[in-house]
């Protein structure tokens, strides 16, 4: 974990308002793990105050790149970055995928800006033996971005592309159909998706990881701004910052 | 650089807030702890608390909501668990307590009070946050009075009451506890404040109101502290929106004799060491022999200040 300022090297548009911002960070492009986040300051000043944290997208030799989407003051100022501004960032942050655990097929299932982390992690499944099957859910078309990963299928809301319904639906289809070899899955999206997809797995009885998002304050658990409700255990919440954002599903108490 | 709070000497004026530096080891990877003045740890109460349901935090006109609810280890886990690393260091360390009722208060003391380690009590009449206790003491005098009474003689190290900024006259309340005994004044807490979805209809945070933090309260920190200033004369520790060594100056200007750095923490957990390492080189620059000769040193030309009209 470190901050430091990290000179631009590109900003690319990948879709409708959606963009991959590149980092000159080698310290943090040779460890950040697979769901990884960077907490990242837009501004000097404070309009917007407090950080804003994205998912490790990729790396790229020395480079990390983080994929975003405008939605409000902070990712409208990243969009405007130029090649050389230098940008204040804290990380790498949060807990990763466990990618070394029991399993032979990698299902990574992604809603809308979820996608984020699969890249990051298609790349170091790639060099296990493992099968990737990766399931990307948008609203429609435009809005899916299949760069870097494997065996996509996908899912859209208005049915312009592929499979016309959740990403859910689809993915619990193909699990049903018996066709992946002992499959975990890995999920990152807004929290209704995440919340059906756990209660697929847990149906399935298929071992299912999930990253949540929250609004955070610092990232590195010293606001006790994230807290997510946990079954069982002798605490009630965890911080998803520093405890996650990475969570075995059946242990989270969805809202 | 050094200053005095009763009897505790801070190697520079500036601390890092309660709750919002942690127990100070989780920002040992990117903050030499032991260059701050001290740390203050995250409020601790009786029992561990959960704290509130999410959302705890929502960002507003440079500053943030929140409505932590107080969540904290409890008494004796921090104990165990985190007094341990916090005696390493060389650093004043200050236990922030609260509690719901004036026994708990005493008894978290009691129990800090057999530990090695602890340099000053920060006593938290003021959280905004908790439906028992919290604020419904810090907006009494009598009570604020109490708690500082009954816990007076429980200890001899130096005890400070953190005042919230949620009342007509922060001046009484400080004169209260200075006539209890209280060693000094930290203020302020966070400023009660609210946010609303106006697409959804519905309040922001879970609990509908929280505290207002960063600089978008140091106006109003700036001015509580100065009304506190002129009411008692024990030291004063200025909080609210610090960002910079000159607003941790502006802040012994109206009277602190140090200051806490809360919400910068979260931003860049180093924030306090660059505000008094700012504070030394301002002070070198202006010719400022001592810091603590910039407390207090406000030069008011007009005695027409709008404090004074109102009250
Ligand atoms: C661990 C983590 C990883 C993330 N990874 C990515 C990523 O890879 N790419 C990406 O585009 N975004 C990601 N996000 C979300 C991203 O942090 C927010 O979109 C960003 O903070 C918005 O900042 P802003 O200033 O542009 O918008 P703001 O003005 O802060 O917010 C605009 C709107 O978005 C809502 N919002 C803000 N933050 C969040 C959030 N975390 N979750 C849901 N709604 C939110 C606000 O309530 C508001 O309605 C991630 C969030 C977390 C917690
Ligand atoms: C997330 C958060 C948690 C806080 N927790 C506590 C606490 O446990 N006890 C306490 O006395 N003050 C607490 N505070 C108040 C701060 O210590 C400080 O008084 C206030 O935030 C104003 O300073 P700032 O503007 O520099 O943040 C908290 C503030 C924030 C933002
Ligand atoms: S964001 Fe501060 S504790 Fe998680």
């Amino acid at each position: 974990m470190m901050i430091l300022r990290a000179p631009v090297v590109s900003l690319r548009s990948v879709g409708p308002d959606m963009y991959v911002l590149s980092l000159h960070a080698p310290q943090i492009a040779a460890n950040v793990l697979p769901a990884q986040f960077l907490n990242i300051k837009a501004t000097d000043g404070s309009e917007p105050l407090l950080r804003r944290p994205f998912s490790v997208y990729r790396t790229q030799g020395e480079n990390v790149e983080i994929l975003f989407n405008i939605v409000g003051a902070g990712t409208r100022i990243l969009s405007r970055l130029r090649p050389g501004d230098l940008v204040d960032i804290l990380g790498p942050l949060g807990c990763p995928f466990s990618l070394e655990s029991d399993f032979r097929t990698a299902v990574l299932v992604g809603g809308g800006l979820g996608v984020a982390p699969f890249p990051h992690a298609t790349n170091a499944l790639s060099r296990s033996s493992r099968q990737i099957r990766t399931f990307l859910g948008a609203r429609s078309s435009p809005h899916i971005l299949r760069d870097h990963l494997q065996n996509v299928s996908v899912a859209t809301d208005d049915g312009s592309e592929g499979y016309h319904g959740t990403v859910v639906a689809l993915v619990r289809n193909a699990l049903e159909s018996g066709s992946i070899d002992r499959p975990k899955i890995f999920g990152c999206g807004p929290e209704p998706m995440l919340r059906a997809l756990a209660r697929a797995a847990i149906d399935l009885g298929i071992p299912c990881e999930v990253s949540l998002e929250s609004v955070m304050a610092c990232g590195i658990g010293i606001c006790q701004g994230c807290p997510v409700e946990r079954t069982g255990g002798e605490k009630k919440y965890s911080l998803i910052c520093n405890e996650g954002t990475v969570f075995d599903a059946r242990t989270i108490k969805f809202s | 650089m050094q200053v005095h709070i009763g009897s505790l000497t801070l190697r520079n004026p500036v601390l890092a807030a309660s709750g919002t530096f942690g127990y100070g080891d989780e920002c040992k990877e990117l903050v030499d702890v032991n260059g701050l003045g001290g740390i203050v740890t995250k409020s601790l109460s009786l029992k561990p608390r959960d704290g509130n349901p999410p959302a705890r935090i929502v960002e507003t006109a440079s500053g943030m909501l929140n409505s932590i609810g107080l969540a904290n280890v409890g008494v004796d886990r921090f104990i165990a668990e985190k007094l341990p690393y916090l005696r390493t260091l060389s650093t004043a360390v200050i236990a922030n307590i609260a509690a719901s009722t004036v026994d708990e208060y005493c008894a978290v003391l009691s129990l800090l009070e057999a530990q090695e380690g602890i340099g000053a009590y920060e006593i938290n009449v003021s959280c905004p946050n908790v439906k028992e206790g919290g604020l419904s003491f810090g907006t009494n005098v009598a009570m604020t009075a109490q708690i500082t009474r009954r816990l007076r003689p429980l200890t001899k190290k130096p005890l400070i009451l953190k005042l919230t900024p949620n009342v007509t006259n922060v001046g009484e309340f400080a004169r209260a506890v200075e006539g209890e005994g209280a060693d000094a004044v930290s203020l302020i807490n966070t400023v009660v404040g609210m946010a609303v979805d106006a697409r959804k209809k519905s309040p922001k945070l879970s609990t509908v109101t929280g505290g207002l933090s960063g600089p978008a309260i140091k106006p109003i920190a700036l001015a509580k502290v100065y009304e506190a200033s002129k009411a008692v004369k024990i030291p004063l520790i200025g909080i609210g929106g610090i960002m910079t060594a000159e607003d941790a100056v502006e802040f012994l200007l109206v009277g602190a004799s140090a200051v806490q750095v809360g919400t910068a923490n979260f931003i860049d957990p180093a924030t306090g060491l660059t505000v008094a390492t700012g504070m030394a080189r301002w002070c070198e620059q202006q010719g400022v022999a001592r810091v603590a000769d910039l407390t207090g040193a406000l030069e008011v030309s007009t005695e027409f200040s709008v404090l004074r009209t109102w009250l």
